[in-house]
């Protein structure tokens, strides 16, 4: 392949113009980053008077509690339900917008408009919907008989968190899948449904498949997304209760950091997040490519 | 096997557009009809009525003994071969052929013989395990094929499947096509815009312009006898040269013979000669405007003094003329093609 080659005429220039990235990946990826890995192997004394070099107690801590490892398994529940909430509903919407002829516009400028919302005003929102004493959604509940309180009951703290993080990501999942289903061509699906294949079963053998490789992008920016930027909806909702129900991984650090001054432990939590984040990242750039092809 | 009949079809698209305007056409069990016109003379829409893709806006479609207007495709008993293949991408060869058969609930064994059967006669046994995206054209056409005969329709329906080959494969498989169709004696309704493969191809051929029959014949007939100035100049190539009967009468050279309300007189190429024949005959003079020597034969553009377009004359091998030279031009009166101005129709 042929490559075009500039040339430049002051030796500066090229330096010049590459210095604001270099400088913003230095100054918020690089310094924090080392900043947090170094810290990981400190720890200070309760007052904050005495600062010791640990090596890696802090992570080996971390293993051993049991309070982590359930932190881990909510991160868990929490990421996949999210995903798995967002990603279905945002398909079943592209498909139903997909098969509009007109309004296929306006019905998809409404269904982006709640990616434009901040997380923490999401998360409010949220919060008011569902608020056991004045929200509209526990009112309806208890006409059937279910009383909602996410204050106390664990089961519902985790719906309210899956439902508010799942609602912004149906969005951007929306777009992606609609993008998708406008590649898939028409001729396909025609010639299936001439050899014999009902809606659905044209759905699960013809687009289904040939969607995976959207499916499969959108699975790993999901799953990133739910892991750490949730952190506003937490926050605005049940803040990890109740009892550490809803207190994932991200939310932890920040807990564990700024509320309980455990400074140390914090970022070797927030450097196994990092750790996450990369393999996840070289797993998206790996797979998407080779794996998921027809 | 089914015999299809169409009769006053119409399709007006959402927009207005008028696509298909009164189709009659009864299609006998076994022939093969090959629709031909221009783009965007509304034959993939004739196509996709039959096929059930396209709703039909009036008229009533019969395939076999039944009424298939309101039936799904699936139920209506044909196969489809798509222009760009519509092959599934996802899955193998084998499994592309077995798909329509696994929806019908056939049984396993017997997906298995069949696909195995059509994959030997199409020749495509040594891939039934690739991808389409792993087979060159030639054999994704093939697999196409595979994929309409192993469910064994009624009809097989086709949507200019050759346009995307090179011309060296699109005679080949235009021959294989024919061969298989008359083998299989499936009824089939075959779409090009090509009139060389409609020719070829054709037990009766269907000449659509503007969503309307023009005429409908055997591909001889048509050539011989082309029913409107449209299908005169759609069908054979060089296309039929056209002569103002003003301009004949205008030098004295209009044959009395001619019907009343003859304003236009067409001569393919090939009648037009440059020796005088025996018997009646148009007699034109002019002058070589360019030479065009193309193999085993030769086209000579002749332009007729005091009109302008060139006239295309067919010659075997190369002539011994010179362009700039003027050349006296014979036409037998019985290869005449007297038409209509108004109408465009035929006058005889
Ligand atoms: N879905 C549609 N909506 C509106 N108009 C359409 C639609 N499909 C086709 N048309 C119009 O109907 C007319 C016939 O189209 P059709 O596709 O049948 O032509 P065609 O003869 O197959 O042409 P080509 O040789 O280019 O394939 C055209 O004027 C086209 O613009
Ligand atoms: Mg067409």
């Amino acid at each position: 392949m042929q490559t075009k080659r500039m040339t430049f005429n002051s030796r500066w220039l090229p330096y010049a113009l590459l210095a604001p990235q270099v400088i913003i990946t230095l100054v918020f990826f690089v310094w924090p980053a080392s900043q947090a890995l170094w810290q990981s192997m400190l720890r200070q004394d309760p007052f904050g008077l005495r600062t010791t070099f640990v090596w890696f107690q802090n992570f080996e801590r971390l293993f051993e509690d049991s309070h982590y490892l359930a932190s881990m398994k909510t991160t868990l529940i929490f990421s996949v339900s999210t995903t798995l909430l967002s990603m279905s509903v945002a398909l079943l919407f592209a498909v139903m917008v997909n098969r509009m002829i007109r309004s296929q516009n306006a019905y998809s400028t409404f269904l982006v408009w709640p990616y434009a919302v901040a997380p923490a005003i999401a998360g409010v929102l949220w919060w008011f919907i569902f608020n056991p004493s004045v929200g509209i959604l526990p009112y309806i509940l208890e006409g059937f008989g279910y009383d909602w309180n996410h204050r106390l009951d664990a089961g519902d703290a985790m719906i309210l968190v899956v439902v508010a993080a799942a609602w912004k990501q149906i969005s951007y999942n929306f777009l992606f899948f609609l993008a998708g289903l406008h590649s898939i061509p028409q001729s396909l699906v025609e010639a299936a449904a001439i050899d014999g294949a009902s809606r659905t079963k044209r759905f699960w053998t013809i687009i289904f498949p040939l969607l995976s490789p959207t499916t499969f992008f959108l699975m790993v920016v999901n799953v990133v997304y739910a892991m750490f930027d949730t952190f506003g909806v937490i926050h605005a909702t049940t803040e990890g209760g109740p009892a550490q129900a809803t207190n994932i991984l991200v939310y932890k650090v920040y807990r564990d950091g700024f509320v309980g001054n455990n400074l140390g432990s914090s970022a070797a939590q927030s450097v196994i997040l990092m750790v996450i984040v990369i393999a996840l990242t070289v797993v998206q750039f790996r797979w998407i490519e080779r794996r998921v092809n027809y | 096997m089914a015999r299809i009949v169409i009769d006053d079809l119409h399709k007006v698209y959402a927009g207005g557009v008028k696509a298909v305007t009164g189709v009659s056409l009864d299609i006998a069990d076994g022939e093969m009809i090959v629709l031909v016109g221009p783009s965007g003379c509304g034959k993939s829409t004739l196509l996709r009525m039959v096929a059930g893709l396209e709703t039909i806006t009036n008229g009533t479609l019969t395939i076999g003994d039944r009424v298939v207007n309101d039936l799904e495709p699936a139920d209506r008993d044909i196969a489809m071969v798509f222009q760009n293949y519509a092959l599934y991408p996802h899955m193998t060869v084998r499994g592309n052929l077995a798909y329509g058969l696994k929806n019908r609930g056939v049984s396993k064994p017997d997906i298995e013989r069949r696909v195995n059967e059509a994959a030997a006669m199409l020749e495509i046994a040594d891939f039934l395990d690739r991808k389409p995206r792993a087979l060159s054209g030639g054999q994704r056409q093939r697999v196409a094929m595979g994929r309409a005969l192993v469910r064994e329709p009624a009809a097989f329906l086709f949507d200019e499947p050759l346009s995307n080959l090179d011309a060296k494969l699109r005679v080949q498989m235009r021959v294989e096509i024919r061969q298989l169709q008359r083998r299989l004696r499936t009824t089939s309704l075959y779409v090009t815009h090509d009139q060389l493969e409609a020719l070829t191809m054709a037990d009766r051929l269907v000449v659509l312009n503007g969503g309307v029959i023009e005429q409908v014949g055997t591909p001889m007939d048509v050539y011989a006898k082309p029913a409107s100035v449209f299908v005169a100049g759609f069908i054979g190539s060089p296309a039929m040269n056209m002569i103002d009967a003003g301009y004949l009468r205008d030098h004295g050279s209009m044959p009395a013979e001619m019907p009343s309300g003859t304003d236009i007189v067409g001569v393919r190429p090939d009648d037009l000669l440059l020796a005088k024949p025996e018997g009646p005959h148009l007699a034109l003079q002019g002058t070589v405007a360019l030479l065009e020597p193309a193999g085993a034969e030769s086209h000579i553009y002749v332009t007729l003094d005091g009109n302008s377009a060139p006239l295309t004359v067919r010659v075997q091998g190369l002539p011994s003329v010179l362009e700039g030279q003027g050349v006296p031009l014979y036409a037998p009166l019985s290869a005449l093609h007297p038409f209509n101005k108004a109408s465009g129709k035929r006058t005889d």
